[in-house]
């Protein structure tokens, strides 16, 4: 509770979770208001006005009910990933750095080998490889499962300086196995060390899959902000101009990223004292 | 062994490091595009038009060059019964594979057939390489500059510049590009929106080609440099602030020290965990770029990978990701060893015969 009111203190912290809420509010609530049928209803690029807030794409489809499905896909994408990345690089980590040894030196070569390899290369080969079945699911899961080295790492660092604290020898002491210990003991201090990493993740995530999408190598059969950019520069949105093919869908990626980012920096402000303004 | 050499026990050290590295790449090159679907059966069930004997053979040569199909003595394909051909098992496959690989040789695109893959990237790596190498660079010394100068004023120049250097880190690579494509290139014409020179323009060593080349430059190093600069300027700050906080610094403001002397010390101090960081994020960069050469159809690997992945073609994308993460790998050896010999810390670690 004092955290949070720290954290309220910080303008950063507001403006970044502001942002942030309201976009999820936005996927959740928008469909409720709006009509999200994604059927013809306008012809090519017809623009706003008429009804239709924000025109409608090459298709004839309205485009509030396009970037709502994409908004809410690509934050399903985005948590899903971010979940599966932050738990597996928290395991990872926090075991290896807690173990010590020879697991240890197994579990840092391995974070640290696939480390340097880029994730997008990895998520191109994977991808371009399935020809179909690329659900928005399964993207999700690969976006985590490819992105979980760096998260290891912070943890495997912030675990190790635990593990000869007095408090994780008493409860040797007492008999408590190692999980017990991991889990009891060691995850607690990590809580809001690791939260901020997921938050990293959820907007690795997003941004991910929207590259991806962009290539088109992206979830089929589906929308999300990056496949409505594809589709919008692949049927000549760019260059003809037309502005609202573009700019919704850039700037609820950039809002949720950015938003994102603040809660995170305002996180680490707080955590650490000297980055406070003075 | 080599105790008495550090420094070369060291750059051999992280070479062995990286030549691992380097091999799980291939490995992992070889294997998941294996994930979904099977080369023979993608090979085997192309459709290049032409009578079926003549695509029968142009598959049959494909299996061939691959090292996908058994071959008789005569080192032809071995067909079954129905005139198929017999397919290898997966561990002969890859060290065909490795074998080919290290040899230089990453086969034949199947688009641009017969031309090499190493051919159609040998095309684009020079764009690619002019337009990230002195980019990225730039962005990180600009950004880390720009990093220092925010932590040591704060105040003011803080408060506008940091919001301002988060947004930037942010904003998506492919994102900003089109931003930019969109204003100065289609709504006020200022810049070219494609390419890497203009298509009346016949590359060669002249200086119409080379201002042109400048020319479609502008844009796509502009959404480049600003985005990692943007990043790099965060962490600089963070470093800088945690550096400025430091005991030695009070004892040299105390002492009466310079303040430019002191903003040498921090930027010194808190410059190489930034190099090591540029390392790391190394990998996103190159990424993010490929898809800004994207989004400008800039000649470079991102537009022939692009290309290959709206054909299928398979050994070109294996090829492009080989070449990249080979690229990321010498990036990162290189800086470790930078950072090795500017580090007094990392150097006196080595003397004592760590790591």
């Amino acid at each position: 509770m004092k955290l949070l009111r720290n954290l309220l203190k910080s303008p950063m912290f507001v403006i970044g979770a502001g942002l942030f809420f309201g976009t999820l509010l936005l996927a959740l609530v928008g469909p409720l208001f709006a009509d999200m049928s994604l059927d013809r209803v306008a012809e090519s690029y017809a623009p706003p006005g008429d009804g239709l807030l924000l025109g409608a794409d090459n298709l004839g489809r309205n485009y509030v009910a396009l970037l709502l499905h994409g908004l809410r896909n690509s934050l399903y994408v985005g948590f899903l990933a971010g979940i599966v990345a932050t738990t597996f690089g928290t395991l990872v980590g926090i075991y290896g750095g807690f173990k010590g040894g020879l697991i240890d030196d197994l579990l840092s070569v391995t974070t640290n080998l696939f480390i340097v390899i880029p994730q997008l290369i990895l998520l191109i080969l994977i991808s371009a490889s399935m020809q179909e079945g690329r659900s928005l699911t399964l993207i999700a899961l690969i976006i985590g499962a490819t992105g979980w080295t760096w998260s290891a790492r912070a943890v495997r660092a912030q675990s190790s300086a635990l593990k000869s604290r007095d408090h994780i020898a008493l409860a040797r002491i007492n008999g408590d196995g190692t999980f017990a210990i991991l889990l009891k003991h060691i995850l607690p201090y990590l809580a809001s060390y690791v939260f901020m990493v997921f938050i990293i993740q959820v907007a690795s995530g997003i941004l991910s899959e929207a590259a991806i999408s962009m290539i088109g190598i992206g979830p089929l059969d589906t929308q999300s902000l990056g496949i409505i950019l594809n589709d919008a520069k692949a049927n000549g949105a760019l260059g003809d101009g037309i502005w609202w093919g573009i700019f919704p869908a850039t700037i609820l990626i950039t809002t949720i990223a950015f938003s994102l980012y603040l809660i995170n920096t305002s996180m680490e402000g707080v955590f650490n004292p000297r980055l406070r303004r003075e | 062994m080599l105790k008495q050499y550090p420094t070369l026990r060291f750059i051999l050290q992280r070479g062995g490091w990286y030549l691992l590295t380097f091999f799980v790449a291939v490995v992992i090159n070889f294997a998941l595009p294996r994930f979904g679907s099977d080369p023979v059966d993608i090979i085997m069930g192309m459709n290049s038009g032409g009578d079926p004997a003549t695509q029968l053979a142009k598959k049959v040569s494909f299996l061939k060059e691959f090292g996908l199909a058994k071959l008789d003595d005569k080192g032809e394909v071995m067909l079954d019964a129905e005139g198929q051909p017999v397919k290898k098992g997966l561990a002969e496959q890859f060290f065909t594979y490795i074998g080919k690989t290290l040899q230089g040789d990453l086969g034949t695109s199947f688009q641009k057939y017969p031309k090499k893959v190493t051919d159609v990237m040998g095309d684009a790596i020079p764009w690619t390489i002019a337009l990230q190498l002195p980019t990225i660079i730039l962005g990180w010394i600009v950004g880390n500059l720009l990093g220092a100068l925010a932590a040591y004023k704060r105040g003011t120049f803080d408060r506008v510049f940091f919001p301002l250097a988060l947004l930037f880190s942010a904003i998506p690579f492919f994102v900003f590009g089109m931003l930019l494509v969109y204003f100065f290139a289609v709504q006020w014409s200022i810049f070219p929106a494609v390419g890497g020179f203009a298509a009346d323009i016949v590359p060669g060593f002249t200086i119409d080609f080379f201002a042109s080349a400048a020319y479609h430059y502008v844009l796509p190093f502009l959404s480049i440099f600003l985005i990692s600069a943007g990043g790099q300027a965060i962490g600089m700050r963070s470093m800088g602030i945690y550096e400025l906080g430091t005991d030695y610094i009070k004892y040299a403001k105390w002492l009466g020290v310079k303040e430019t002397r002191i903003l040498l010390y921090v930027f010194r101090n808190a410059m190489l965990p930034q190099l090591t960081g540029l390392a790391l994020a190394l990998g996103g960069m190159v990424g993010g770029a490929l898809i800004t050469e994207m989004i400008f159809s800039y000649p470079g690997l991102g537009m022939a990978m692009l290309t290959a992945i709206q054909f299928n073609d398979y050994p070109v994308i294996q090829g492009v990701t080989l070449v990249i993460t080979t690229c990321v790998l010498i990036a990162n050896f290189t800086v470790d060893i930078l950072v090795a010999f500017l580090d007094p810390r990392v150097k006196a670690g080595l003397q004592m015969g760590g790591n």
